[in-house]
């Protein structure tokens, strides 16, 4: 099962080769993993997408926690929480495609940042499966580059990780 | 008064009370020797090999409970270091290890003797630091002892470059440390422990696991307690030997893939576990799918993350040794209850019959010695009291099935990463911990030669080791694998030359004797006991064809153990 653990790590150098040495050293698997440090300077904000069965992902939170670095973790899949991902989509946009292109836009709504005579750069926010529902709406348009952030994860409601 | 990054170092180590360091100078720590010729608290041993420095440190570590301390320069200093790390890591060992670094302008650039030993060394510590300000270096030492020293024990790293160590600023050494990231568990839930005192009091067929986290936790003593108090059978993993006076009755040995048959045989039918400090490592289990298959399972251990790892638990407790086994001890005494008596009686019963197979026979009155014996007869001559290290192999699991460790601290042996080599040099650091002491190493041909310049070393400080080399001229544990497992082909693991032992040994300035008979092995050891200021290196030759028995072979279950 899919899994999305938020880490509150200690923002030193080498901390995040620590998470990811982790994961490789113990056959443990990344799906996507966004870091950057938070409001308070001395601290980094992880949230890591894995995948596993009850007992890895139980073994993954207890090693994470073990790491020096890691203040706090917490799985926010046990819970309501929100999921963010923000993508930014370079595409053909000539002749009819460029009608197209600004109608799908609208319907996901998500925004052209970048115009130029043959293609649009569109930034787009949401859960994974509407990143992909996106992409795959754009499937008659020649995409010339694709970049997502990977995923980003709160908890709802006035739970804090701190 | 402002100091220098070199000197800081040393203030350090005297804040810590470190009375060795073992290292080996080169171009990136030359500014640490420095300070070090001008000081003479804290002394240095200079050994041959950086791997020989770690593993000193590590037998210090394990014979004392302080951390072992290593100092070595950058590039290959760090990487000969990496395998004395390892082999800490892997038995939670505490350990500091300097490694020198190239100046910080220098870092990335492939200059000479650079390696990113904090890359190099990540998975194999608790933790590891590159100091990058001089201002930093008493800070980072203090939580680097605060780490290797708390919790779950283990090795880590401080990378320093060498500009840091000649840069200047004011030492205050920091009293205490306060971590936000890193607040070890020390007393177990007294709910989870109430429940697991119900359980073990209504055990009918008990078993008591203990593995070397008593011995780390200094938790021997309680485990006494607790264990007289029962009345129930105990085993103790490889780690864990000593914890537990081998010489009570009960006792059931080590258990595991050469464990006793009433060790495993009790493992497999118990209907209650209690693992103390104990990992649940392959090697102790045996295959998982046929582990234990009756028992409702109580594991006490500081490191969460070795709860139900390998084997879900019934009842975890996380939680210092000592601090769990004081609460089942007092919670033992004030309940009214008592163990199951007529069950218990019928349990040992039933073990007393598994014993009676005495698995560990062999062949007492052979004329060619066997290794075997020589262990038997070291114990009857040293009355069980002296400090014997190990490297890994046959030798190993002789030592620990024959020599009756009765105290903790006593018995020193890579179990974890399984590090040939490691005997002597553990042994180098448990003799300068314990000037007094009897310290032996038992190793074979093969393992002493991976460590065999630290005879050297021996000499230089006058340490009067007792080696006990039991020389079968062949990697005895790969010998018997490819007997069982590989239809007899010996690919490699027979060496066509050996030097002469005895010869060699002289030739470090130390004493050499040849043994081949069985009927001189007791002289022998008495002779080299008696010469108390010399290192004595037994060259025992013993019988090739000898294996270690019992065993269970890979994928089976505790109860399918192959007997002599």
């Amino acid at each position: 099962m899919r899994h999305i653990i938020s880490i509150l790590l200690e923002n030193e150098s080498g901390a995040l080769s620590r998470v990811a040495g982790l994961f490789s050293a113990r056959a443990y698997n990344i799906e996507s993993l966004t870091v950057a440090p938070t409001d308070d300077s001395t601290l980094s904000r992880m949230t890591l997408v894995t995948s596993g069965t009850d007992d890895i992902v139980e073994q993954i939170t207890k090693q994470l926690n073990k790491l020096i670095d890691v203040v706090k973790i917490h799985d926010l899949t046990e819970e309501a929480h929100i999921e963010r991902e923000l993508m930014l989509i370079k595409v053909q946009a000539t002749h009819e495609a460029r009608d197209e292109v600004k109608r799908l836009v609208e319907i996901f709504r998500a925004r052209i940042i970048d115009v130029t005579d043959t293609t649009y750069t569109i930034e787009i926010t949401g859960n994974g499966a509407k990143l992909d529902a996106f992409v795959e709406a754009l499937s008659s348009i020649t995409i010339h580059e694709v970049v997502r952030s990977g995923l980003l994860g709160i908890s709802r409601g006035d739970r804090v990780l701190s | 008064m402002e100091l220098t990054g070199a000197e800081i170092i040393i203030e350090c180590l005297k804040a810590e009370d470190v009375d060795y360091v073992f290292g080996y100078p080169g171009g990136a720590v030359l500014h640490i020797y420095d300070a070090f010729f001008k000081q003479e608290d804290v002394k240095h041993i200079l050994v041959r090999h950086e791997q020989g420095a770690t593993h000193a440190a590590d037998g210090y570590a394990r014979s004392t409970g302080k951390p072992g301390v290593v100092l070595v320069t950058s590039g290959p200093g760090a990487t000969n270091a990496v395998t004395g790390i390892a082999t800490a890591y892997m038995d939670s060992i505490p350990m500091i290890v300097i490694t020198g670094q190239v100046p910080k302008a220098l870092i990335g650039n492939d200059a000479f003797q650079e390696v990113d030993s904090v890359g190099i060394t990540r998975p194999i510590v608790k933790h590891n630091f590159l100091i990058e300000d001089v201002k930093d270096i008493a800070r980072v030492f203090k939580q680097a002892f605060f780490v290797a020293t708390t919790g779950r024990p283990g090795p880590v790293v401080i990378d320093i470059p060498k500009d840091i160590t000649a840069a200047k600023t004011e030492f205050n050494y920091p009293k205490e440390m306060v971590m936000r990231s890193y607040n070890p568990t020390v007393k177990g839930h007294p709910g989870q422990i109430k429940r697991a005192v119900d359980i073990i009091l209504s055990a009918e067929r008990p078993m008591i696991y203990t593995g070397g986290g008593v011995i780390l936790g200094n938790g021997s003593e309680q485990l006494r307690v607790f264990t007289k108090k029962l009345g129930y059978p105990i085993t103790q993993t490889l780690m864990g030997l000593g914890a537990f006076p081998a010489s009570d009755k009960q006792s059931l040995g080590m258990l595991g893939m050469h464990g006793t048959y009433e060790a495993n045989m009790g493992m497999h039918n118990c209907d209650v576990l209690i693992a103390i400090g104990a990992r649940f490592d392959d090697r102790v289990t045996g295959n998982l799918e046929k582990f234990c298959p009756y028992a409702t399972i109580i594991h006490v251990d500081v490191d969460p993350a070795s709860i139900s790892k390998n084997v879900r638990v019934d009842v975890p407790i996380v939680g210092e040794v000592v601090q769990v086994l004081n609460d089942f001890n007092k919670a033992l005494e004030q309940t009214d209850r008592t163990p199951n008596a007529s069950a218990i009686e019928k349990w040992w019963h039933q073990i007393n019959e598994w014993r009676s197979q005495d698995c560990l026979k062999y062949d007492r009155d052979s004329e060619t010695i066997k290794p075997q014996f020589v262990i038997e007869k070291m114990y009857e001559v040293t009355k069980g009291s002296a400090i014997v290290t190990s490297d890994v192999g046959q030798h190993q699991m002789f030592a620990a099935q024959y020599y009756g460790f009765d105290e903790p601290r006593r018995w020193i042996n890579s179990g974890g990463l399984g590090t040939m080599g490691f005997g002597m040099p553990a042994a180098m650091g448990a003799q300068l911990a314990h000037p007094d002491d009897l310290v032996m190493c038992v190793t074979g041909e093969s393992s002493i030669q991976m460590c065999i310049q630290e005879l050297a070393t021996c000499r230089q400080y006058g340490l009067p080791l007792k080696i006990v080399n039991l020389n079968n001229g062949c990697m005895g544990m790969v010998r018997q694998w490819q007997e069982f497992f590989y239809d007899k082909r010996y690919s490699n693991s027979h060496m066509d030359v050996q030097p002469d032992f005895k010869m060699l040994a002289e030739a470090y300035g130390h004493v050499g004797i040849r043994i081949e008979k069985s009927s001189d092995v007791v002289p022998a050891l008495e002779e080299a006991i008696a010469l108390k200021d010399r290192l004595v290196f037994l060259d025992f030759i013993t019988d090739q064809q000898e294996n270690v028995y019992p065993m269970i072979p890979a994928g089976a279950g505790l109860n399918e153990m192959i007997l002599v």
